[in-house]
């Protein structure tokens, strides 16, 4: 089946197998090696994209689903005025160590900023509650997303 | 073979469905998880799919008469963003999964999946919702508590799509819903309770309880609801031992990796007797 949709802003097609998942359609086929495979089964995380501005995890997506939508990948936010406010305040945090799950997490933050861009802690831990983070605690990245959100404050 | 089928309406879904018994994909949730392959693969579908989420037929939120009507092919995260949906069903898709998985998971597949710790249902079953199933046939609309009939199990014929699920707007006083997992997020439930209240004066005038994952469907008893309604609040205790006997023998819980029936039994029964006199012991 040929499915087209809008990749990192850019008009795109393959033809593939429909029930293949977006996460392996966007490694192996557009080499965006960001969106990255932790446990296959939607607990982690770490595949997080946007899917027409919402945070998703692309292990559970088969590809069909996503025709004619917007899918954004952590290549293409990488591009905006949001993710360099993100980057600065995760650096300044220290909320990054392997940096496994931070794509995830920088996906899963947009989603939730653009739904609420002044959370509280409580509402930061549980808009992150579906990304795994095996390294620092958390609480660099509670403290990253509240920098971003004050330093990034109209952005969103 | 083709292995998947993408239809624009919904006449054309049913058509298909009747043709290839093509199995219905909505977010994928569950399905993709339960015929995971190695990275790189396709899923290991033994059938054709069919997606049915894009449909707009199967989408949004509407009151008809004194019905709330869900499509099925609606969000979780939709489902929390409007002010119709009933408090009790909000605050178990709260606790559903994570909110990744809630922007694509539907309450259609869900229902559909039937399992015993299927968090949407215990609240349905509450709510005296149907579902109303199409195929090219026609529709039919069933009671929540008649579609399910076991773990994964329902009457949904091969031909069929689950489209709307209806449920009365009645409003209650109080709202009781506790889930039981091991973590907040992507943590299945041990238990889970839904108690609803509605008072005339100091006697009861509604009441409606469920459990969800202590039974291989979810448990609702008429009988002991029926026991208890038109009493006053402080004579339910006099009468409790016999209502808490009627729930205990629905309560047929088992043990699995999540939980054992000994300790799901034992917090069945305090969430009852905590609903009912507003204390655990
Ligand atoms: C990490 C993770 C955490 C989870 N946590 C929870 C949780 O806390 N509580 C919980 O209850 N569930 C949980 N789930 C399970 C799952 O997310 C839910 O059951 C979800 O609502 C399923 O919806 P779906 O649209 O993704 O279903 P799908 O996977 O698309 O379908 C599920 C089943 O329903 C059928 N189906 C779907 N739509 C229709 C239709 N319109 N007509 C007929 N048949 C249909 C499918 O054929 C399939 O058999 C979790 C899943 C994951 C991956
Ligand atoms: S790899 Fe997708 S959620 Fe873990
Ligand atoms: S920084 Fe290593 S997993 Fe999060």
């Amino acid at each position: 089946m040929k499915i087209e949709f809008e990749l990192n802003g850019q008009k795109v097609s393959v033809d593939v197998e429909p029930t293949m998942r977006l996460l392996d359609v966007l490694r192996e086929h557009f080499g965006l090696i960001g969106v990255k495979e932790g446990c296959g089964e939607g607990e982690c995380g770490s595949c997080t994209v946007l899917l027409d501005g919402k945070a998703v995890p692309s292990c559970l997506v088969p590809v069909g689903m996503v025709m004619g939508r917007r899918v954004m990948t952590i290549e293409g936010y990488r591009k905006t005025k949001k993710f360099k406010v993100l980057l600065d305040a995760f650096a300044e945090a220290g909320a990054v160590q392997c940096g496994f799950c931070t794509p995830g997490i920088i996906m899963a933050v947009e989603s939730l900023l653009s739904e609420n861009p002044h959370p509280t802690d409580e509402e930061i831990r549980r808009g992150l509650s579906g990304n795994l983070c095996r390294c620092t605690g958390y609480n660099m990245i509670v403290n990253a997303v509240k920098l971003a959100a004050q330093k990034g404050a109209g952005l969103w | 073979m083709v292995n998947a089928y993408r239809p624009s309406t919904i006449d054309e879904a049913l058509r298909i469905r009747n043709e290839t018994k093509a199995l219905p994909l909505a977010g994928g949730t569950d399905l993709m998880v339960r015929y995971k392959n190695w990275a790189g693969l396709p899923p290991k579908f033994s059938q054709p799919v069919m997606f049915v989420a894009h449909l707009h037929e199967l989408k949004g939120i509407e009151v008809e008469g004194d019905e709330l009507i869900i499509r099925s092919a609606t969000t979780l995260t939709e489902l929390l963003k409007d002010g119709r949906v009933p408090e009790v069903l909000k605050l178990a898709v709260k606790e559903m999964a994570s909110p990744l998985v809630r922007n694509i998971a539907t309450i259609g597949g869900n229902i559909c999946n039937a399992s015993p710790a299927g968090d949407t249902l215990p609240p349905l079953y509450a709510l005296d919702a149907k579902v109303v199933l199409r195929s090219v046939e026609g529709e039919r609309t069933v009671p929540i508590e008649d579609f399910i009939t076991g773990p994964g199990q329902t009457v949904l014929k091969e031909n069929e799509i689950l489209c709307e699920i209806r449920i009365p707007m009645d409003e209650f006083d109080s709202i009781f819903y506790r889930k039981v997992g091991t973590r907040r997020a992507n943590a299945l439930s041990k238990v889970s309770f839904v108690g609803l209240k509605n008072l005339q004066g100091d006697r009861i005038d509604d009441i409606r309880i469920a459990f969800g994952a202590v039974a291989p469907t979810v448990v609702r008893s008429r009988d002991a609801e029926k026991m208890l309604k038109g009493i006053k609040i402080d004579e339910i205790e006099q009468i409790y031992p016999s209502i808490e006997a009627k729930y205990a023998e629905l309560i047929r819980p088992i043990d699995d990796q999540r939980s054992t029936a000994e300790y799901r039994k034992i917090v069945s029964l305090r969430l009852l007797r905590f609903f009912l006199l507003g204390k655990a012991d």
